[in-house]
């Protein structure tokens, strides 16, 4: 079922200032759309537009050229206010092919402009887009502002010096169109030419002819004598908190997040994984940072991952694991161990479009229900999830305090649409993080493997190399009082009532839970978890601009729930739920607190649009007031 | 601290923990050989770890007073690899059967033993599922009758030592639960192997198996069964060491030769040559006697030492974490 939409308010390009744009740029995935759109997040946020990006891939690494399947996007909102979703409708298209065009126009807002290459629109590139007619000539872009060039000839002349092949010479065309957008939106070329230096330091020609044909395209923009209505616009800097920038996608963040946690836990990590779509960024990220005190392995097999990581906590690091849906299905058995033998063990779920392989490179949150009851026997685990690709930095810090802390596994949610999208980042002060330092058990005397902490219930920490410490663990129940295998009944009674204790008592280690948009009270509460943060912000600003009692609350901690959640949902009339899922978070607000809430499900493989949910508010707050 | 100076004795190896192995089973012998054994490798108890899968050999670290993980099946050589990584300096050990080892742990097997992970692999091959009562295992013998297979099995069985050698294992060896005199001097060697060394355990299992290794066990019978290889010796064996291995040089396969008369044909065990070993570790009856002893040793650097360089090139210099958030393009906003 189509979700209803709100068509948001709309700029139409009429002004010479907007106050937001969204920009699509799709091509083949061999175009270079996300290096385009990677140079054009790079100036604008150094221009001083807040901004959020997404990228949007095929699963297919080089899909037949001009092939549907194989349109590789990368779509940008900046502007002058608060900018947390990669926006809704397209103010501006830049499509390099037919294929490009027809799978991103209906996006189009009316009025928006589209940038084509009017030389990759033959009759075979047509006919692969399943055009039946050329969508230049007849008069189906009517509705929208049309920049038809020949960008391959442009590009052709623009770097002819250079004496690149001809093949060579055509790949420049992403920069040049990039000059153009550049140009369209006043930003600034030298953070793109320097880093095209920097990435091809030892191919100078290709730089060259690269920044040439970036020239080329600006110059266009500039002499061209363009159709009436395409000009520069002018969208005006963002009030921000003064500090020092930077862009971080979910995946860096989170990476970085772990190390962190790493130096505030003072301990070393192993980072152990098995490469998944769209997970694998991680551990390519951690890979590169073994000058901190990470060492990463890849694993055999997802299986292999998880038991690693395991086997690293047993001796004293702390082990982390990560995947997607399918991935983390395998890691079940080894999360129990980690559970039963009370180790600490971060899981990290980059959850993806399921079931099975389903849409590996696009988002969803259908994972919920495995964090929460995924595993056999009787075994609860921390669930914690990021909002946004900054927030994956704390959040991954949590995760590592809460399973250092309660020797217990911990599933950090995470998933495709935050490990790939952007957004700038106020650098943190990493002195203003609060240390929590592991205690490694040393007291020979009087040791039991059994030992635990009376507060938290974690189990003492006995790493193999601490003489007089030797001991055994295993998956068989232990005995309470001594560590040893039990099999009576009493002690296992006692052992899995402690293991829900141990995890239900984080709830008085973890910040109560409060309104991030509104009051604590009202008529309307709109509760998510995870990346529909940016959505859900949006449209409840903008409901509470049209003087709309709306509140937005955000989950971050799935397991255990914040001890006042239930309380606050209380305070409201109703409660609206949106998620990437058929249901799963407001079935457990529905079984935990028994409120009648209401879920806006959305399982596209595509995040939510603003409008969709502004649109569930609407109709939440009539069906209230019609109701009353 | 270090233990190792005063001298243990097989009592400081023995836990506190009741043996449950059923009476009679092979597992006892090779408990006794390796927790007397211990002592002789002069190290702090502290830094010896055992881990094991699932299955009646894997109760093994509990029997042990040393540090011990009892995990899960088929993935005890996963664990002991995150172990090593996370510390190596520890003396890490994976007990293993032949279902948890070669069956649902096949994968993790292959791998440990490719990347050549410094610890000691003690397969006990029993042909059989004990702890689940008797089912056929990768190793059982096509035909044999369990449970689940009452018409007789009709897989074929894999040799352990083929496929360690296959997988690019750097020590593979084989004995026997009760020979504790050849069991404790390949382990020992074994132990001394920088890598993973492989150990094969012919372990008989009285209940669901019995006697499947007799010809090999029996004293009067055995050396016509078994040949016990020791490198830069003639390969020979039969009670009166009549017999001896030798190499078709024309269907490049082995052949079992009187040594009368054939004393220029006999091959010399070489450990180094792996052509050789491969061909020695899949010997089997009724055509040829098992091989037991150190079949296939190679000198190659090792997963630990090599990773272990690699952090301390990489850690050369060190960096701060507020150098990396402010790494690549930042800019002030006033």
């Amino acid at each position: 079922m189509e979700l209803a939409e709100e068509k948001l308010d709309e700029h139409h390009l009429d002004e010479k200032e907007v106050v937001d744009v969204v920009v699509r740029f799709a091509g083949d995935s061999g175009d270079g759309m996300q290096l385009t759109g990677t140079n054009f997040t790079q100036a604008t946020a150094l221009y001083g537009n807040d901004l959020s990006t997404f990228p949007d891939f095929p699963a297919e690494i080089r899909a037949p050229v001009g092939a549907t399947f194989g349109v590789s996007a990368f779509q940008i909102y900046f502007g002058a206010e608060d900018v947390t979703t990669a926006g809704d409708a397209l103010d501006v298209l830049v499509a390099m092919n037919p294929a490009a065009l027809i799978t991103n126009i209906a996006n189009l807002v009316e009025g928006g402009l589209v940038i084509v290459d009017r030389g990759a629109f033959t009759a075979k590139n047509l006919k692969k887009a399943k055009y039946e007619c050329d969508p230049l000539k007849d008069g189906s872009l009517d509705g929208f502002r049309v920049l038809d060039i020949d960008i391959s000839k442009q590009v052709l002349a623009a770097v002819e010096s250079f004496g690149l092949t001809h093949k060579g010479a055509l790949r420049c065309k992403n920069m040049w169109t990039l000059g153009l957008v550049m140009w369209l939106f006043d930003r600034d070329r030298q953070s793109t030419i320097d880093s095209l230096n920097a990435k091809f330091s030892s191919k100078p020609e290709i730089a060259g002819s690269n920044i040439a044909a970036l020239n080329a395209g600006h110059a266009y923009g500039e002499t061209a004598e363009l159709p009436a209505g395409i000009h520069v616009y002018k969208v005006p800097r963002a009030k921000v908190l003064p500090g020092t920038y930077r862009n971080v996608t979910g995946s860096s963040a989170l990476a970085w997040g772990l190390i962190a946690g790493s130096e505030l836990a003072d301990i070393d990590l192993l980072f152990a994984s098995y490469p998944i779509t769209p997970a694998s960024n991680l551990l390519h990220e951690l890979a590169t940072r073994r000058d901190f005190n990470v060492n990463t392995f890849q694993a055999e097999d997802e299986i292999a991952a998880v038991c690693a990581a395991i086997g690293a906590s047993f001796a004293g690091s702390l082990g982390i694991t990560s995947s997607a849906g399918p991935g983390i299905a395998l890691k079940a058995e080894g999360i129990a161990l980690a559970a039963a033998t009370e180790l600490p063990l971060v899981v990290v779920n980059t959850q993806r479009g399921g079931p099975s392989t389903g849409l590996p490179t696009k988002t969803e949150q259908s994972d919920l229900n495995m964090a929460l009851y995924g595993r056999h026997g009787d075994t609860p685990m921390p669930v914690i999830a990021s909002s946004t690709p900054i927030d994956c930095f704390e959040v991954a810090i949590e995760a590592v305090r809460l399973a250092t802390k309660y020797m217990t596994p911990v599933m950090l949610l995470s998933d495709g649409y935050l490990a790939n999208a952007a957004e700038p980042w106020k650098i943190p002060d990493v002195s203003t993080l609060k240390p929590f330092p592991v205690n490694y058990h040393s007291q020979a005397e009087g040791f039991k493997p059994s030992l635990r902490d009376k507060d938290t219930l974690a189990r003492v920490w006995a790493k193999p190399g601490t003489a007089g410490l030797e001991h055994r663990i295993g998956g068989i129940e232990r005995s309470y009082d001594t560590g040893d295998i039990s099999y009576d009944p009493s002690n296992h009674q006692k052992m899995t009532d402690m293991r829900h204790a141990k995890v239900a008592g984080i709830a008085n280690d973890i910040p109560l839970q409060k309104a991030c948009l509104g009051e604590g009270s009202g008529k309307l509460a709109v509760v998510g978890w995870g990346s529909t943060f940016g959505a859900i912000h949006q449209a409840v600003k903008r409901a509470r601009g049209e003087g709309l009692d709306v509140s937005h609350i955000h989950v971050r901690y799935l397991s255990p729930l914040p001890r006042n959640l239930g309380e606050i949902l209380n305070n409201f009339e109703a409660v609206l739920v949106p998620e990437m899922n058929t249901g799963q978070f407001v079935n457990l607000v529905k079984s935990e607190f028994l409120i009648d809430a209401e879920g806006l499900n959305k399982v596209a493989g595509q995040p939510f649009k603003i409008g969709e949910i502004l649109a569930a508010i609407h109709k939440k707050l009539a069906t209230l007031e019609s109701e009353a | 601290m270090n233990q190792a100076l005063a001298k243990l004795t097989l009592k400081d190896y023995a836990s506190d923990q009741e043996v449950r192995w059923c009476p009679g089973c092979g597992d006892y012998a090779i408990l006794k050989t390796i927790q007397k054994l211990m002592p002789e490798f002069n190290q702090p108890k502290e830094n010896q770890v055992f881990i094991s899968g699932i299955g009646c050999s894997s109760r093994f670290p509990y029997y042990m007073n040393t540090y011990g993980f009892h995990t899960i099946h088929g993935r005890a050589p996963a664990i002991a690899t995150g172990v090593k990584l996370a510390n190596p300096e520890l003396d890490v050990w994976v007990i293993t059967g032949d279902g948890d080892g070669f069956s649902i742990g096949g994968n993790h097997m292959l791998h440990v033993i490719r990347r050549n992970v410094n610890l000691q692999i003690l397969l006990f091959n029993n042909e059989i599922y004990g702890l689940t009562k008797g089912q056929y295992s990768p190793t059982s013998q096509t035909g044999t009758r369990t449970p689940s297979s009452p018409q007789g099995s009709v897989d074929s069985p894999l040799s352990p030592c083929g496929v360690a050698l296959g997988a690019g294992g750097t020590f593979i060896a084989r004995s026997i639960d009760t020979e504790a005199k050849h069991l404790a001097a390949v382990v020992t060697r074994g132990h001394d192997h920088d890598g993973a060394s492989f150990i094969e355990i012919l372990q008989n299992c009285p209940i669901y198996n019995d006697g499947i290794f007799e010809q090999l066990k029996d004293k009067k019978i055995a050396a016509n069964f078994k040949v016990v290889l020791i490198h830069g010796e003639p390969i020979i064996f039969g009670l009166e060491k009549e017999k001896a291995i030798s190499l078709n040089r024309e269907s490049l396969q082995l052949e079992v030769v009187e040594v009368s008369g054939n004393e220029d044909k006999i091959l010399i065990h070489d450990e180094n040559n792996k052509i050789l070993a491969t061909m020695l570790a899949t010997m089997s009856a009724p055509d040829f006697p098992v091989a037991v002893g150190v079949i296939y040793r190679e000198e190659k650097t090792s997963f630990i030492d090599d990773s272990y360089q690699q952090l301390i090139k990489a850690r050369e210099v060190k960096s701060s974490l507020e150098e990396l958030l402010h790494s690549g393009h930042t800019w002030e906003v006033e």
